[in-house]
């Protein structure tokens, strides 16, 4: 059957230039893009366009490239306000990935507005970005940690969810999960947690790069994500908050750029967003960004998740057609409840050794506990295989990593 | 498998396919030490049981890939009825053969060891984790029972140097 595209993903291929690249006289068979995604040409020249001809400190020069520096930076943020629907950009902080984002939020709001007893409630599923810095307030603070636990199929189980949000200060979640791809009822979740009073924060890495997103929608407090996974450069992610949260919020790191004033006495903070953003910010950076939002709003946000929901529909038959009882994919069995996120094991064989094999065949996919070890450990599984799609892949990828997964099941049989 | 062959030596799939020395030992009076490998999730944990300064018994539990898995029956073979002043020298000899000195690894003594002073043993079939060299991300896989077992040797050899 002859799967509809509605990408050129041939034509989408070709504005990534590494993916001409041959590795060991093949082609190279990109399927990590959850770990972090490749960039269009697009977005490297606009880094290398702004380092060769404006590149000078920001709102602070008087001269013409310092404002087309300022220009790039505050150009960036307005794109990635608009991209997730903020009501301005006053409440898009830029930081150097989702982690900081999460750490701000945990670190600056939970530190200054938690105390000992306070339940903070996560989930089972959730990136150790979103699980240490809140094990951090447990031995600082002595908050509560909850969680929601995941069931077999790869959703949460939210048979008990009002008992954990009961007297909550925090619910805080992925919107989508790394590990296993599912997709969260944030909706239902968002609503929980304001029934309770409770803030809501999302950690949304997995989600922006693939699904078009309206935070106002979500009506959540803080949403978090990162540059590098949506066709950006690394060295960037967004801490997206309400302005009424982010003024309520103390600064996290401080120094130049955060002040309106200093003196021997103290110091005033700035005004949103440049409160969060001590010292020099990454401005090349927030240029790529900008630039990966113009590409990925070029191609279409529909028509990316639309794809991604064809493939991985095409990717959870042909896997299994082809390697049948001796593979376990993790997750959702139904595409258009998940990402294009697929963990899985072959027989007993180490997700290591799978993936070592694949490397013969060009199929880049990353093996491990991916951040994730709670879950990992309440699913029962040391480690797993983890292929991720994204806008540049089609049906040829899937098809070599089949081929490459025949081929070490074959060699790794007992 | 072409390209691999350096990486998947026969005799690595055998240790692989039929470990040696697989299980538990009742802990106390045998030893235990835990490793983990935080890049892939791989936990090791190494049984021994010394009588004095013999090393009577031995006994692996954990799981990991095969380079991890192979590594740590072949240890397990290697060291099975040596003093404990033996196994420390498989240890050197081992991590030198991985292109790690002492000084390099975790947690270990910490005091940089000039490479003359590796002792010269023969390795045997560990020989055939040679290759790994060649795939860096999984030396920490071969060494990972390496390290549990070298963590479970100071133990001992603090227990004994303890006053009676």
């Amino acid at each position: 059957m002859e799967a509809r595209m509605s990408l050129d993903v041939a034509r989408i291929k070709a504005d990534f230039p590494i993916l001409r690249r041959q590795v060991r006289d093949g082609r190279l068979v990109y399927l990590d893009s959850a770990n972090t995604s490749q960039k269009p040409q697009a977005v490297i020249d606009a880094m290398a366009h702004y380092y060769e001809n404006s590149n000078a400190n920001v709102h602070r020069g008087t001269y013409l490239i310092a404002e087309e520096a300022t220009a790039g930076l505050e150009g960036a943020r307005a794109k990635v306000a608009r991209f997730i629907g903020a009501a301005s950009e006053r409440e898009v902080i830029f930081t150097k990935n989702a982690t900081e984002a999460l750490n701000l939020v945990v670190k600056a709001w939970g530190r200054s507005h938690l105390k000992a007893g306070d339940p903070v409630v996560i989930t089972e599923l959730e990136h150790h970005a979103n699980i240490v810095p809140w094990h951090q307030l447990v031995e600082e603070i002595g908050i509560e940690l909850r969680w929601i636990p995941v069931g077999p199929d790869g959703h949460l189980d939210l048979t008990d969810l009002d008992r954990l949000l009961d007297g909550a200060r925090v619910l805080s979640f992925a919107a989508m999960s790394n590990v296993l791809g599912t997709i969260l009822p944030i909706d239902r979740l968002v609503a929980a947690a304001r029934a309770v009073g409770a803030i809501a924060i999302i950690d949304a890495s997995q989600y922006v790069p693939h699904v078009a997103t309206d935070v106002q929608a979500w009506g959540a407090d803080f949403v978090a994500f990162t540059g590098h996974k949506m066709c950006g450069p690394t060295g960037i992610g967004v801490l997206w908050g309400t302005e009424a949260i982010l003024d309520d919020t103390p600064p996290f790191l401080t120094g130049g750029e955060m002040i309106l004033n200093v003196t021997k006495e103290g110091f005033t903070v700035n005004e949103l967003p440049w409160k969060f953003e001590a010292g020099t910010p990454p401005i090349a950076e927030a240029v790529g960004l900008g630039a990966a939002v113009d590409y990925l709003e070029s191609v279409g946000m529909e028509s990316i998740r639309e794809h991604e929901v064809t493939l991985t529909g095409y990717a959870l038959r042909t896997l299994t057609e082809r390697l049948g009882d001796r593979l376990t994919i993790h997750g959702p069995a139904e595409p258009a409840e998940r990402g294009g996120v697929l963990s899985f094991v072959v027989d007993d064989i180490h997700p290591h050794d799978l993936t070592q094999v694949f490397d013969q065949y060009g199929v880049c996919v990353r093996a491990g506990h991916h951040c994730a070890k709670p879950l990992m450990r309440s699913m029962g599984l040391g480690a797993t295989a983890r292929a991720s799609l994204y806008l540049y892949n089609d049906e040829a990828d899937v098809d070599a990593l089949a081929a490459a997964l025949e081929s070490a099941a074959d060699f790794f049989a007992f | 498998m072409p390209g691999l062959e350096d990486l998947y030596r026969e005799i690595i799939l055998d240790h692989y396919r039929n470990p040696r020395n697989r299980g538990e030992l009742e802990s106390p009076p045998a030893h235990r030490s835990e490793g983990f490998n935080p890049l892939c999730g791989d936990e090791i944990v190494v049984y021994l049981a010394a009588d004095g300064t013999t090393i009577d018994d031995i006994r692996i539990a954990g799981q990991g890939c095969s380079i991890s898995q192979s590594s740590a029956s072949m240890m397990s073979a290697a060291v099975k009825g040596k003093t404990v002043a033996e196994a420390r020298d498989l240890v050197k000899a081992f991590k030198a053969m991985m292109s790690i000195h002492e000084h390099e690894l975790d947690g270990e003594d910490g005091a940089p060891e000039p490479a003359a002073d590796t002792p010269e043993l023969k390795l045997g079939d560990l020989e055939a984790l040679r290759g790994v060299v060649k795939f860096p991300v999984r030396i920490k896989c071969a060494t990972l029972s390496w390290n549990t077992l070298a963590n479970v040797l100071n133990e001992i050899e603090s227990a004994s140097s303890r006053p009676q």
